[in-house]
């Protein structure tokens, strides 16, 4: 067993935020109650988490573990590792490895190795199409008595509105959410960052926020046509916000991730370091404050990463060629407190709602701190200054616009399953 | 005043003063292409790698002419003998390159910032010969340089730019070399190569964007047009009559410009479709003294990354033509 003591417990399910000792029994949580006033056995191992938050364990709606095809960039236990450092105790990995998670032999594949070798849990995500060629549905249900979770394209949108009515259709029988990379391909072709003043005065080719936001007004009609349940993911336009409020003002089962590197960074940072080039790329000045206001009240349901690591010789080209994408576990938190509750812009209960809550909710689980629940927490300081050092990350790859960044607050202790996996 | 640019990858970042010392110290060696033996000693025993990624005829040549008149050596590498159809990614190449000891890299790239990527990881001075759409620095030069030679200032000009401006890495040092010295800015061609942003580019310049070349060349003291790219002409499609209709440079629209306007362009040109070959022939235009001046611009930039040399050091042409003659042609 393990107790973890005087620990401030915050729980948005219950709105808990009180000083509270949780017990927990293997993958269970057994017992929570007054900070001294839980009983355990003899032998209990006692985490002290005087000063720090104790928070439902933090889950990533959206993350490249590259494993299987491409793990000279990361395998499921390096990227699951960094997540252990970033407080993540569930990630759900995007289906473009090669080959493709688009049959429950790769899924299984995944899960096995998991398993054997992640830190975290790993939820996967299956294909939408075969191959995600936007031709032929996958294999879904096969696929969801595998494991999925959910169903994407990701990397790109489902191809036609055609196949992703079908999919939408589809996944609504069988209780499966469906994720949408946004984008409309022919409008954003061949573009690296983001259009506006900067990528024309750089002369890099920008693709306009609408190439996004006329994808997710399509998904958000298709959502409402067919009742599914569509998740839009790394969300970074303000236009594209607008109709998500609008599906949600409709009641449609409609919901939205953003990235940090979206509420913190914006297209004028560019300056041809592929360390910022990303898809979607770094949008405008007023798009970020828009995901920041969508953040405050509500319309945005979770922070995911995108985590996207690219070896080296992949990623140190010039800024037309280098892959999009960049890390984002281990910063992920420290961007939040910085950008969010530092800032005053969200309350820390609302920010950990957008880790945790948020998140299980689109998958459509519960997550709380409260008896009988997995044994997962997320415990993290509020107070340390810490610097980022992208050599030290478990991470194979390097590609962090953040590296050498200066945080107040970050992960102390990841839980999984009742086992300490990452300790500060 | 002395420069401390170690390499030239954008006229952007460049003051007013800087710029106009690289201006001033391309004087002396525009007056040795008037020379019959126009060969100087300066860099003898340097070598210059011009690197060219992307196919270039007259700014390669130019090039390599300057780094000859000034006495030094160049290595040549051409995209198409290059080993980056091999797989060889550009840093490896540019590291090969470097490994045979040239003292200053003259590098040509289609992908915007490919100059400025390179440059961080090299010690020796780089020059920006043209990256994808972002800046041709010496062009910049040389264009300022002609439009001083012909009016005698290149202060507080109305400037108009015709054609496919989004895609113009001329364009973009033209702004930000004349826009420093009160240069009011015009920018005219079809929509989509000419989107409003353009007009926030450069901070302090004043830049509009408008459709009609009949209201673009109204009062102008310089234009500079741009070559139709024929490629983008596919990409979207647009019919080039429609372009010759309503955006070709010719005798009768030229009238709206001020009286001692100039027409200048980069070459090379596509007569018939932005230009008519009576403006290009013409008493108004400069295309070939921009080539002539090409050369003295880039002379006087591998002269002082190279030799470091600043205000105070004897200019290397003045050794060769007493100062008077020198100033004669002012």
């Amino acid at each position: 067993m393990l107790l973890i003591k005087n620990g401030r417990v915050l729980d948005p399910v219950s709105k808990t935020d009180a000083t509270l000792d949780v017990l927990l029994d293997g993958e269970k949580i057994k017992e929570v109650g007054p900070a001294g006033r839980v009983a355990s056995p003899q032998g209990t191992e006692v985490f002290d988490a005087r000063g720090m938050v104790v928070a439902p364990g933090f889950i990533d709606l959206h993350v490249h573990l590259r494993e299987p095809g491409q793990e000279s960039s990361e395998t499921i236990e390096t990227g699951t590792q960094a997540a252990a450092r970033g407080g993540f105790t569930a990630v759900c990995c995007m289906p473009n490895t090669k080959p493709v998670n688009d049959n429950a032999s790769v899924t299984r594949f995944i899960l096995d190795r998991a398993k054997v070798g992640g830190s975290v849990r790993v939820w996967p995500i299956g294909a939408a199409s075969v191959g995600s060629k936007g031709e032929a549905i996958a294999e879904i249900a096969a696929m969801k008595e595998a494991g999925i979770v959910a169903v994407s394209d990701d990397g790109k949108p489902i191809a036609t509105a055609k196949l992703a009515r079908q999919v939408m259709d589809y996944c609504r029988s069988l209780e499966l959410p469906v994720i949408e990379h946004s984008e409309d391909v022919s409008l954003a072709g061949g573009a690296v960052m983001r259009e506006g003043v900067t990528s024309t005065r750089l002369g890099l080719r920008g693709m306009p926020a609408a190439a996004e936001s006329v994808c997710v007004a399509r998904d958000v009609q298709l959502a409402e046509l067919t009742g599914a349940r569509l998740h839009v993911a790394h969300l970074s336009a303000k236009a594209s916000l607008e109709q998500v409020r609008w599906a949600k003002s409709r009641g449609l089962r409609v919901s939205c991730e953003v990235t940090p590197h979206h509420f913190t960074l914006i297209d004028e940072d560019v300056q041809y370091d592929s360390k910022f080039k990303m898809n979607p790329p770094l949008a405008a000045r007023e798009d970020r404050e828009a995901l920041l206001a969508g953040l405050a009240d509500g319309t945005v349901d979770a922070i995911a990463t995108d985590h996207a690591p690219h070896e080296a010789a992949l990623k140190d080209v010039e800024f037309d060629r280098a892959p999009f994408g960049i890390l984002g576990f281990e910063t992920a938190l420290g961007l939040a407190l910085e950008q969010l509750v530092q800032s005053g812009r969200l309350s820390l209960m609302r920010m950990v709602e957008l880790f945790t809550t948020g998140p299980a909710r689109v998958l459509g689980i519960e997550r709380k701190i409260a008896a009988g629940q997995p044994a997962d927490l997320t415990i993290f300081g509020l107070n340390h200054t810490w610097t980022y050092h992208v050599k030290e990350s478990p991470s194979k790859s390097r590609n962090s616009p953040f590296d050498g960044r200066n945080f107040k607050g970050g992960p102390m202790a990841t839980i999984v399953g009742g086992r300490i996996v990452y300790k500060q | 005043m002395s420069h401390n640019f170690r390499d030239l990858l954008a006229l952007e970042p460049l003051t007013a003063d800087e710029l106009g010392f690289l201006l001033d110290q391309s004087k002396p060696f525009q007056e040795i292409q008037k020379h019959p033996l126009k060969k100087l000693a300066t860099l003898r025993g340097k070598t210059v790698a011009l690197a060219f990624f992307e196919t270039s005829t007259r700014t390669r040549i130019s090039f390599g002419t300057a780094a000859s008149r000034l006495g030094a050596d160049s290595m040549n590498l051409q995209a198409e003998a290059s080993s980056l159809k091999k797989g060889e990614t550009l840093l490896d190449t540019v590291f090969n390159l470097n490994a045979m000891k040239p003292d200053c890299l003259v590098m040509r790239h289609a992908a915007s910032g490919a100059t400025d990527y390179v440059a961080r990881h090299l010690d020796i001075p780089v020059v920006n010969a043209g990256d994808g759409t972002h800046e041709h620095p010496s062009q910049g030069l040389l264009d300022a340089l002609t439009i001083r030679d012909r009016l005698g200032t290149i202060k507080n000009l109305n400037v108009t730019i015709l054609g496919d401006i989004l895609h113009s890495r001329v364009a973009r040092s033209n702004i930000h070399l004349l826009g420093k010295f009160g240069c009011k800015f015009t920018l005219c061609g079809p929509a989509m190569w000419v989107p409003r942003e353009l007009e926030k580019i450069a901070p302090g310049t004043p830049i509009r964007c408008v459709y009609r070349i009949e209201e673009a060349l109204e009062g102008a003291d310089v234009i500079i047009m741009l070559r139709v790219q024929t490629e983008r002409l596919d990409d979207p499609p647009l019919s080039a009559n429609d372009y010759v209709l309503l955006y070709q440079l010719n005798a009768e629209r030229l009238r709206r410009a001020s009286m001692n306007a100039i027409v200048l362009h980069p070459g090379p040109m596509n007569r018939g479709i932005e230009i008519t070959p009576e403006v290009a022939d013409g008493p108004q235009s400069c295309v070939l003294e921009q080539v002539t001046n090409g050369v003295a611009v880039r002379m006087a930039i591998l002269y002082l990354l190279i030799s470091g040399a600043t205000e105070t050091d004897a200019h290397p042409a003045l050794e060769v033509k007493p100062k008077e003659s020198a100033n004669a042609s002012d």
